[in-house]
This record gives structure tokens, sequence and C-alpha cells, in this order.
């Protein structure tokens, strides 16, 4: 292997520079910046493209019927397939607690007899007011903006969350008093 | 801070360049730098044919060029621009492919939906089929540059051949792609490019000698003949729609990319792009 190619010094002496760029140096930032603009401002672009601009999701708002329909002291299922909704009614009051166990999300399912929610994946128990007291839930069931409307109906809106621990569940608009 | 403006701006660009050449050379001289491109930075012919050769992405250069080889009005391009506008389809069909569902029931309005509603969708709709188009047309004229100048000739038979191939591979592609609007346009026109196959020699229901397989092999039935292994039933249909899909984006582009890597190699050793042997 020959390092030293005949001629080869001429090449490393640089010619004296009387400029602070020599072109070749302008057109390769030229180049380069041109180069990676384009691609971040594609990248840019694409990164856009993957956020539409329309949902084809249900509406989170949904109305569940009137007061009547449900029974003091009971978890209504009723929503629990359509709107993973439970709905319970206490003596003065009525509320909507969200069917997503705040372990990992799976749905716990309502154990009337024992009178409590069981999530079937990791064992998590909340109390039929959705207080986790057993598993590795780390926090209580979310609660949902309820309220009423003209007519009397329920207007459960799933957009609206209600955190025990953020002592949320005393604000009003996460039960109707009755 | 004081002086002259001038001076003070120019004193400030000695500093940037400075400060410019100080980061460089600690990025070239870094541990991973080194670990990536293994032949320092000495200007040697040595060093030069080093660094392309052991770098995947400069390796693809050929190192050396020959005079005509540069000369726009020998080459026009056309084979280059082939190759761009392919990776312009590829780039913006992948992106579709975010948005398109190939089923029927959803690809008409899911391209209604790039179209009207999906950020930059339209855009990526459209440089899609102008990219195509433009792709078919530079790729006859790249033909026709390449007969005139006489290019197919030895050694350089076999990349005709390879050529000629693309060419076809090429026309699959855009028909394939047309029908995946899956609006009466495309329904028909698929329609239409289809049924020629009936007339296929042996393998078409009505073509020549069709009888005579059907006697040998019971198999060239409108059921069962060339026309049906493409639109998967007796017309076009759902299950049309989608395996002229996976054929549109998936089975020709790797027969396609494969045969341009063919292509290239060849043209690189047959001795570079065009020119006297």
């Amino acid at each position: 292997m020959q390092t030293n190619i005949p001629g080869s010094e001429k090449l490393v002496e640089k010619p004296v520079e009387r400029n602070l760029w020599t072109r070749r140096d302008f057109f390769g930032f030229a180049g380069w910046g041109a180069f990676l603009s384009a691609i971040g401002l594609g990248l840019l672009g694409f990164l856009r493209l993957l956020y539409p601009r329309v949902l084809f999701e249900p509406s989170p708002v949904f109305k569940a019927g009137k007061i009547e329909d449900f029974v003091e002291g009971e978890v209504s299922e009723k929503f629990k397939e359509e709107q993973r909704v439970w709905i319970i009614r206490e003596a003065g009051k009525i509320y909507a607690i969200q069917a997503i166990c705040t372990h990992l999300g799976c749905t716990p399912r309502w154990l009337p007899l024992e009178g409590k929610f069981k999530c079937p994946c990791h064992g998590s128990g909340f109390t039929k007011d959705g207080v986790n007291f057993e598993g590795p839930a780390p926090r209580p069931l979310e609660r949902l903006a309820i309220r009423m409307d003209e007519e009397g109906n329920l207007i459960i809106d799933k957009s609206k969350k209600y955190l025990y621990e953020k002592g949320q569940w005393e604000d009003p608009e996460s039960f109707i008093v009755l | 801070m004081g002086g002259p403006g001038v001076v003070y701006r120019f004193m400030n660009l000695i500093q940037l360049k400075a400060k410019y050449e100080e980061i460089r050379k600690t990025v070239v001289d870094s541990y991973v730098w080194k670990s990536i491109f293994r032949h320092g930075y000495k200007d040697t012919p040595r060093n030069r044919v080093l660094m392309t050769a052991s770098n995947v992405f400069l390796h693809l250069h050929p190192s050396k060029m020959r005079r005509h080889g540069i000369k726009i009005s020998y080459t026009w391009c056309a084979g280059g621009l082939t190759f761009l506008f392919f990776l312009v389809t590829v780039v913006t069909g992948v992106i579709l492919m975010f948005y398109y569902r190939p089923v029927a029931e959803y690809a008409y309005v899911d391209m209604k939906y790039l179209q009207f509603d999906v950020p930059f969708g339209m855009i990526m709709r459209n440089m899609h089929r102008w990219a195509a188009h433009l792709m078919v047309i530079l790729v006859m004229l790249h033909m026709f540059r390449v007969f005139m100048t006489g290019s197919y000739k030895p050694p350089r038979e076999f990349n005709w051949v390879v050529g000629v191939l693309l060419l076809v591979l090429t026309f699959l592609l855009s028909f394939t792609g047309y029908l995946l609007p899956w609006d009466q346009l495309s329904i028909w026109a698929v329609t239409v490019g289809t049924n020629m196959a009936r007339a296929t020699p042996l393998l078409g229901h009505e073509g020549p000698f069709a009888a005579q397989m059907q006697e040998l092999t019971g198999l060239v039935t409108p059921r069962y003949d060339a026309r049906s292994l493409l639109t998967a039933g007796t017309v076009v249909g759902a299950p049309t729609l989608l395996r002229f899909y996976v054929l549109h984006c998936i089975f020709i582009p790797i027969a396609a990319a494969i045969l341009m890597i063919v292509h290239f190699w060849r043209v690189r050793k047959d001795g570079g792009i065009s020119g006297p042997l």
C-alpha cells in the first residue's frame, strides 16, 4: 500500500484564503441547508398529517334516561356495555363512575353479592363508591360529569373526569343532588 | 462593544468561523465519528477512494465518471429522474397508506377524506399521482434515449432486457394503482383492462386454444383463467380491490426494486452511464 502518491503534496496545500468563506464552503452550507430544511419541513408536515382533523368516534356526551329509572342503593349496569359507565343512585345523590380500572385500563365487574367492583385482570377491588381497597390499582375509579337537561334527562359527559385524590368528588358537577 | 458597525460584524463573522471550525474539529475528532468514518480527513487521492468505498451511501457513487456521462444533452437524466419519481411515489404512497383502507366499504370515502380533511392529504395524493405519471413518461423517454444512443448494444444487451421488464412493472404499478380510488372511473377502467386477459392464448377462456387447454386440464373456464387470476372473481369486486392493493403496495414495488438494483449494478459494471466504450 503506497501512501504517498506522486503529486498528492499539491492537494494537501491549501491556497491562501483571502475571504472568510471559500465559494465551496458557501455552496456546501447552502446545499446542506437546503437539503436539511426540505427534510425537516417534510417531517413536520408528515407529523401534522398524523393528527386527523376529523375523529370518527362517538360523542363523549350521552343521555342516560331519567332519575326514576334508577333504584336507590343499586349500581346500574345499564350503560356499561354501551358507554363503559356505571350509574349509582344513593340516598340524596346520583353520580356516574367510569368502568376503567385505574391500574391498566381493563373493565372491572360489579359483583352485587360482594358489594364491590372487581377487575378480572389483576384483581384490583373497589368499594361501591369506587375507592380502591385491594389489588394493584393505585387510585379510586374516576367519576364523570353528570347534569340534568330541561326535560329531566340525565346527561353524562365522559370528557370531564373527577378524581377522588384531587378532592374533585365534592365538585357539584360530578353528582346531582336529589 | 464599540467601533464601526461593519468592522464589528466582520469581527463577529471571524469569531463565528473560528467557533464553527472548533465545533467541527470536536465532532470529527470524536470517538463516535471516527468509529463511523474510518479514514480520517487527509485530503489525499487514496483517502478519498477509501472514504467513498467504506461508506454505504458514498459507495453508491461511481469512483470514475466518463466525460460524456455528465453531459445532460447525452442522457437527458431520464433514467435518474425516473428513479427519483419512483422514490417520490414510494414516499407519498406510504404516507397515503396511513389513511387508506383497501376495503370496498371504505376505499372511496378514505380517498375523499384524504382529499378534503387530512392535513396535507391533498398534496400527498396529488404528488403520488403526478410523480407516477411523470415516471411513466420519463421511463419511455429513457428507453427512447437509450435506443437512439445505441446504449443497448453489447455488453449492455442484458440491461436492456432488465429495463424492458422494469417498463412492464411500471405500467403494472400504474394499472393496479388506478383501481384503488374505487370510483366509477377506476372500476370500469380495470374491468376493461382485465377483460383483455380473456383473450390470453392458452390461459384466457376466450383466447386461442382455450378449448384444447380446457380439454387437457379442465382449468380454462370463466372462473379459472388468466382474467380471474387478476380479478379474484368473475367481475371486478371487493376481492379485486384487495388483490390489486397488495400487488400495488407490496408485490410489484419489491419486484421493481430488485430489478432496479440489478439494472443500476449492470450500468456500473458495464462501464458507467452510457457513452462510447
